[in-house]
């Protein structure tokens, strides 16, 4: 009777270890990558995964350097333009 | 004194400049975006700069406005001037990240429509002195304090209202790489402000000279 009761426990140990692991491998199964069945064209896919990013990249550094450069180029040119009209009243002044 | 930091400060910006490309570059990619988040690292300092430009001009505006200080008017004049140029680098940059992250150029939710309105308040500043004849000055101080109101409206409105621009989280979370080459920027971005503003601010002030000797010369 106790012999049949250990025999009983071995199984059913036997069996959750064997399910348990067959359970796993059922769900270690679903996440890796399935088959592919088909070859979908990058003109089907959505709007901004065909778009490279590359030239958007470009254009933004591109767009901020220029911006930079142009306004640093304004000053430059702004100060030039009053110190020459600064130094030109000095002069007519000093005449007077 | 803000003559002899000029250089050095120029010098300091310019190799901040030359290296951040490689920072940007070693860089890791972002896992949705890839590529195109590499954005981020000019984008965010421009609005950074933009937001410490729209601050010291109404900083510099109040002090104009109560206390009648020559030197704030001028400095709030060359301050908005820097937050419209670098709020235009922030207000182009963002759209191209944007047509490939959302798939849309732009979209009129809480933080992008709040931006525009800082932008445009900081280009009526600069209609308002160009065009708006004796005394305009003034009035633009006045625009100048709505203008630096709304800065903690447009940085929060991520965090307060649903909209697709990432949460301002998104920067304590940074990967150190991604960190490192954020931070450098942001440190180019600000030294260029600060050499930008000194050059702007001496431009006003050559201008309030020249028209000092004008009137001397009429006189």
């Amino acid at each position: 009777m106790v012999l049949r009761g250990r025999m009983l426990c071995v199984l059913l140990t036997l069996w959750i270890g064997v399910a348990g692991t067959v359970a796993t491998g059922t769900v270690s199964l679903s996440v890796e990558p399935q088959q592919q069945e088909e070859f979908v064209p990058v003109e089907e896919l959505e709007p901004e995964d065909q778009l490279p990013a590359a030239p958007l990249l470009v254009a933004a550094y591109a767009f901020a350097w220029l911006a930079i450069f142009v306004y640093l180029w304004s000053i430059w040119r702004r100060l030039a333009h009053v110190e020459r009209e600064l130094g030109d009243v000095a002069r007519r002044m000093a005449k007077r | 004194m803000t003559q002899r930091l000029f250089l050095p400060l120029v010098v300091a910006a310019a190799v901040v400049f030359a290296v951040a490309p490689l920072l940007i570059a070693w860089a890791p990619y972002e896992s949705t975006m890839g590529l195109v988040q590499k954005i981020f690292y000019f984008h965010m300092p421009s609005w950074a700069a933009m937001f410490v430009s729209a601050l010291v001009c109404g900083v510099a505006s109040a002090f104009f406005l109560f206390k009648g200080h020559a030197t704030g008017d001028r400095i709030a004049a060359a301050a908005a001037e820097l937050a419209v140029v670098f709020g235009l680098i922030g207000l182009v940059t963002g759209p191209l990240w944007a047509r490939k992250a959302w798939g849309v150029w732009w979209q009129w939710d809480a933080r992008l429509t709040m931006a525009l309105v800082l932008w445009m308040i900081f280009i009526s500043y600069l209609l308002l002195r160009e065009y708006g004849g004796p005394g305009s000055e003034k009035l633009a101080a006045g625009v100048a304090l709505f203008g630096m109101a709304n800065v903690p409206f447009v940085y929060w409105s991520v965090n307060v209202w649903r909209t697709v621009h990432p949460t301002t989280n998104v920067v304590p979370t940074l990967v150190p790489g991604m960190r490192i080459a954020l931070w450098w920027s942001l440190a180019g971005f600000l030294l260029l402000y600060t050499t930008t503003m000194m050059a702007r601010v001496r431009l006003e002030s050559q201008r309030a000279s020249l028209d000092r000797l004008y009137r001397d010369l009429d006189d």
